[in-house]
């Protein structure tokens, strides 16, 4: 099943696909234009995986002054970055490179404390996409990636759907891509991902208890370029779901 | 499936969200303290915009529990600090009238797994369940006085471990939110913490803290 999360004449409902757009739980049926998608779920923590794919690390080897890992590269982000399906992203005027992430996102289920890989999918409820921007010119060696380079407002991306984890039977198998003004900018799959969920998930819960709504972004293949204002940027992954959102600028934030 | 952990505060009158922010070398002496290695690789240069991090959900913990230690740990890094709580969202703050979106202060104890690089510490390191400590309350800054005068007194097992002041921040409480809310809007019950201070002490298995602030109050906790 999959499920949105929608503002529509005044309240927030929870809607699933329909022919025409989508139904709300009520019984509406409304056009895809005519709701504000938002997260389709209550996002709890947001775990982040640098480098979890082999391409993406040799695409930035060049300015990675440590390469080898022993351990995921964890990073956390907060809600207030969040934008739904059909959302505006903010780029600055300064900015140079900044750039999309097309992530697998695995939204946790029930509590996971201590969990081994071979018990950790049941502690999965499901899945979503999500596009985990980033802006490069403002990285800095302190506490890499630091937050101003990925926490920023309007740069987490999460939507359309939340599909039940019964739906997927294999997470690590899904082509996903992305698509600049229509053009494909970058393809891969989750197959090639270094650590895959149960890995993730037996890592993550051997120190932090991980708790329903917490969603852990697995990371990004190659292929990532820079976006300007204007474009419009489509993250796919096959059988989650097509996140769609437009790069803004400055100015429609009265900067 | 584990004891039950606090996931929300709910001190009247002001609701936690749960949202932490901590800050980093803010502190002029934390920073001294790196001497020339702030130029060296792998940092190339001292920082320019905050240095921040995040205390997840599952780090939260009040006043008086017992924090675990984690396994294959012998000692816990105690991070002494005063926690802004937002009163209203704040989104590009200027500077002028930062200290109008705070609603008050909260003592925090930021326990930590100790590490010596700050290029990309582990999560593992930060992120521990109930690693975060505050309370016993939240403030409103008309009791609490100025945040960027508050002097916190940290005692372990009773004794006298370190002053840690929050006069000596290259960014006063004002200038950090104006920095910070440039680009992430905080909102009502997050919690940004000022900074922590050079020679945090360390804390050991069955060992009590304290941390102390004239106006404020006392914050306690112990290790399991």
């Amino acid at each position: 099943m999959k499920t949105a999360r929608v503002a529509y004449a005044g309240a927030i409902h929870s809607a699933t696909p329909h022919p025409s757009g989508l139904r709300l739980t009520d019984g509406r049926v409304v056009a895809e234009e005519a709701v504000v998608w938002l997260p389709p779920f209550e996002v709890g923590t947001i775990i982040a995986l640098g480098l979890n794919y082999a391409d993406h690390v040799k695409e930035l080897s060049k300015e990675l002054t440590v390469t080898a890992k022993d351990e995921p590269l964890v990073f956390l982000k907060g809600p207030g970055t969040l934008v739904g399906h059909r959302g505006q992203t903010r780029r600055p005027k300064d900015a140079t490179f900044m750039h999309y992430e097309c992530e697998l996102a695995v939204v946790i289920g029930k509590p996971a404390k201590e969990v081994k890989a071979t018990e950790a999918m049941a502690h999965v409820a499901g899945y979503t996409v999500c596009n985990d921007y980033a802006i490069r010119d403002y990285l800095e060696n302190w506490y890499r990636p630091n937050l101003r380079v990925k926490n920023r407002d309007t740069c987490t991306v999460m939507g359309p759907w939340f599909v039940d984890a019964a739906d997927i039977p294999d997470p690590h198998a899904l082509p996903l891509r992305t698509l600049v003004n229509g053009e494909v900018t970058q393809r891969g799959t989750t197959a090639n991902m270094i650590n895959d969920i149960p890995t993730l998930i037996e890592y993550l819960s051997s120190f932090m208890t991980l708790l329903p709504g917490d969603v852990i972004l697995t990371g990004t293949p190659d292929g990532v370029v820079n976006v300007n204002e204007g474009d419009e940027v489509v993250c796919e992954i096959e059988g989650i779901g097509a996140l769609r959102n437009t790069i803004v600028g400055d100015a429609v934030f009265g900067r | 499936m584990g004891e039950p952990i606090p996931l929300l505060f709910d001190d009247p009158p002001f609701r936690l969200s749960g949202i932490v922010y901590g800050t980093l070398l803010n502190q002029r002496e934390s920073l001294n303290r790196l001497g020339d290695a702030v130029n060296q690789p792998p940092y190339k240069a001292a920082p320019k915009a905050p240095v921040l991090y995040m205390k997840p959900r599952n780090t939260l913990a009040r006043d008086g529990d017992w924090i675990p230690m984690p396994d294959q740990v012998d000692a816990l890094q105690l991070g002494a600090t005063l926690g802004l709580v937002i009163g209203r969202p704040a989104s590009r703050v200027a500077t002028a009238d930062a200290l109008s979106h705070v609603a008050g202060v909260v003592l925090m104890a930021d326990l930590r797994v100790p590490h010596d690089s700050f290029y990309r510490p582990s999560v593992r390191h930060i992120a521990r369940d109930r690693s975060c400590v505050l309370g016993p309350r939240i403030v409103p800054l008309d009791q609490a006085g100025d945040p960027d005068q508050a002097s916190l007194v940290v005692e372990v097992d009773g004794r006298f471990r370190q002053a840690a002041s929050m006069s000596d921040m290259m960014r006063p409480s004002a200038v950090l939110l104006a920095d910070v809310t440039e680009f992430m809007t905080l909102l009502p019950g997050d919690v940004l913490m000022l900074g922590l201070c050079a020679d945090m002490p360390a804390l050991h298995r069955g060992q009590r803290f304290q941390i102390c602030a004239e106006r404020i109050g006392q914050l306690q906790g112990a290790i399991a």
